[in-house]
């Protein structure tokens, strides 16, 4: 995985609450056996009408967003399946950072593992940046190492756990982490028989 | 004695492999859960690194997301064939049982694990699903994973996992006649919405969920995701050991008796504390229909759809969800035209569930212009209902009768709800584009979906039992 240390990069703005993983990558696209090539089916139902035109109703479609790599969107984002379709979705689509007052549990250790920041912030502030993205083009800068997000005259600083932050600070790869306890396993294993 | 522990606690301490300050502590996980969705990338995850199965005697396979449930051996589409025959090689190479399409035991994972006793109280258990908080009913530690997490687990047999809360869902007094498990866990996400458990592992208690059957604790557990909460349980008690004396998996004799006695032993102590604790009163709770694109948005059964501008938050949001379900504000529920209607999926697909929306159908037809669908959770289950009469019932009625798997729930394979159509569902979630893009989802109990099927619009059920004798 690549490490992720800082971003910078333009906000879209999804100014919606309880965005579920269905609608961040809808089921007919998770029948795919590769990991990668998901971003073109991101947030497919809201991009796209039925027979595959643009939507241009939908604000990513808005060439403004082009270049966007964090999203700021609502309470409780990702929530419902565990697919991690949505993450490889969004990572693939070109974002990086997502931005929200809550996020759903699985979805948000989903992300860690694919090298995407998730960053819980008070709705107040969410709330502002998704104005400020909706009126103009808007920029922040995410420095994991300091735990802050900065739009160049705000700046707010972020919790994330320790074990989170040294995963994407690394890139590193769980499994082989976790292979240096494989003795503890072991030992585990012969007591519970 | 120490100090009281909660059911979660117990189990957590006794599968701790690892612990240290300021990380997330290395948990033994006993059983894995595989299908064919969320594996694949899992075990090419494996194979790139040179990794092997660690356990593949705790893994145990089958497929349900994408298998069609008419004309088993028609896979048209071939993206989802290639998905299925995936899981199937990757099973022969990593040496896991599955349960195949063709196999006697098929059928929705969550359905399975419990009918062949895979799952047991006290165990952790993962799959790459969120609807694995079902096994919580016996009082196991389930919860959901992603993909890269399922491949830490073949490769592991252990799972990072930070200490979660713990949050006690009190139920009191019971539920009334016509008032299902299904209304019960509506009414706990209607009432507390569906983030109210992010970050915790629910324990469900009370009078009302002692006297719950084991497939109705099962739809409540189920149903723990869409609060938010990974996981949900029940402390195992006479029922849960009832329902598991004799199945495949569980030990007998002297072992099963040994087994009991520690099953027994993990219930919540009394004096437990929670970080926190809500309390719901089961008499007050109605038949549920949802009206909205979250399982929170759900009225009683005699209730109506919400005015946006009388809610007292996101309205901007109540209003999409009415637009796309193509309502209108102050509707009644019972005025709702159903085209569709879907009995199955992992949360009401169990025998009970199939017999009680039997009940309401025997003897009646389904509505003209309603496609009614009746999808088995497992072969077993197909099979045991056909041993009952069931599926002469549903058939005699106009229902279709299927063969097990995930079905309409998701419309991964061919059982999709159409465009702008309207379907009662007896499954667990009512997002936008759920059962096909431009769908619209009803959830509600096994009976309201029989009822809604007969009447070709939303009926409460208690009083449609009573006129029909039912």
């Amino acid at each position: 995985m690549e490490p992720l240390k800082q971003h910078k990069g333009i906000v879209y703005p999804l100014n919606r609450a309880n965005v579920d993983t269905d609608q961040i990558i809808p089921k007919q696209f998770l029948k795919r056996i590769q990991r990668q090539g998901f971003g073109q089916f991101l947030f497919y139902n809201w991009r796209f009408y039925d027979d595959g035109t643009k939507r241009e109703d939908f604000s990513l479609n808005d060439p403004a967003y082009e270049e966007a790599s964090v999203i700021v969107a609502g309470e409780n984002f990702g929530c419902g399946s565990s697919r991690e379709h949505a993450p490889w979705a969004i990572q693939d689509f070109g974002f990086k950072v997502v931005i929200a007052p809550s996020f759903a549990d699985i979805f948000y250790s989903n992300c860690f593992k694919n090298g995407i920041l998730p960053i819980q912030l008070p709705i107040e502030v969410t709330e502002t940046m998704i104005k400020e993205a909706e009126n103009h083009q808007y920029e922040l800068k995410v420095d994991l190492e300091k735990q802050e997000v900065t739009d160049g005259s705000q700046t707010v600083s972020f919790d994330i756990q320790p074990y989170h932050k040294e995963m994407l600070l690394n890139g590193w790869d769980e499994i082989a982490v976790t292979m240096t306890y494989e003795d503890k396993i072991d030992q585990f294993e012969q007591k519970q028989i | 004695m120490g100090k009281p522990k909660t059911i979660i606690e117990k189990i957590w301490n006794k599968h701790i492999v690892h612990e240290e300050e300021g990380k997330p502590d290395l948990l033994y996980i006993d059983l894995h859960l595989v299908h064919e969705v969320t594996s694949p990338q899992a075990f090419e995850g494996l194979r790139m690194s040179g990794r092997g199965v660690r356990r593949p005697d705790r893994t145990y396979a089958t497929m349900d997301h994408n298998v069609p449930t008419v004309h088993r051996n028609v896979i048209k589409d071939a993206v989802s064939k290639k998905q299925m025959e995936t899981l199937k090689e990757n099973c022969e190479q990593f040496g896991i049982d599955l349960a195949d399409i063709d196999h006697p035991d098929q059928g929705i994972v969550h359905v399975i694990g419990p009918e062949l006793g895979l799952t047991q109280p006290g165990k952790t258990i993962v799959c790459g699903d969120s609807h694995t908080s079902t096994h919580g009913a016996f009082g196991a530690l389930a919860f959901g994973i992603g993909t890269s997490e399922v491949e830490h687990v073949l490769a592991t047999q252990s799972l990072w996992q930070a200490k979660p809360k713990t949050m006690q869902v009190k139920v009191e007094g019971q539920l009334g006649t016509g008032v299902t498990a299904k209304d019960l866990i509506l009414a706990i996400i209607g009432k507390f919405g569906v983030r109210f458990g992010t970050g915790h592992v629910i324990e469900y208690t009370g009078d009302a969920v002692r006297n719950l059957s084991m497939e109705e604790r099962m739809t409540v557990c189920n149903m723990s995701i869409e609060a938010g909460a990974r996981a949900g349980l029940i402390s195992p008690d006479e029922t849960t050991v009832e329902y598991l004396h004799g199945r495949r998996h569980v030990p007998n004799g002297n072992e099963f008796d040994e087994a009991v006695e520690e099953w027994l032993s993990l219930a919540s102590d009394d004096g437990a504390e929670y970080d926190q604790t809500v309390t719901i009163h089961a008499d007050e709770i109605e038949p549920q229909v949802t009206w909205g694109t979250n399982p929170s948005q759900s009225v009683p059964v005699g209730g109506y759809v919400p005015d946006p501008d009388q809610v007292e938050e996101d309205a901007d949001g109540v209003q999409r969800a009415i637009d796309y379900m193509g309502l209108e504000a102050g509707q009644p529920i019972q005025s709702i035209p159903v085209e569709h209607v879907f009995i199955g999926s992992c949360t009401n697909s169990r025998m009970s569930d199939l017999r009680k929306a039997a009940e309401i159908v025997q003897g009646g037809k389904v509505h003209e212009g309603v496609t009614a669908i009746v999808v088995p959770g497992s072969q077993t289950v197909k099979q045991q209902a056909e041993a009952e009469g069931l599926d002469t019932i549903f058939l005699t009625a106009g229902f279709e009768w299927r063969d097990a798997g995930c079905s309409m729930c998701l419309a991964m394979n061919d059982d999709i709800v159409p465009p702008g159509e309207r379907c009662a569902s007896t499954s667990n979630r009512n997002f936008e584009g759920r059962q096909g893009s431009g769908a619209r989802t009803h959830l509600v109990s096994p009976e309201m979906a029989a009822a809604a099927a007969l009447e070709g619009r939303f009926v409460d059920v208690r009083k449609f039992a009573s006129t029909v004798g039912g």
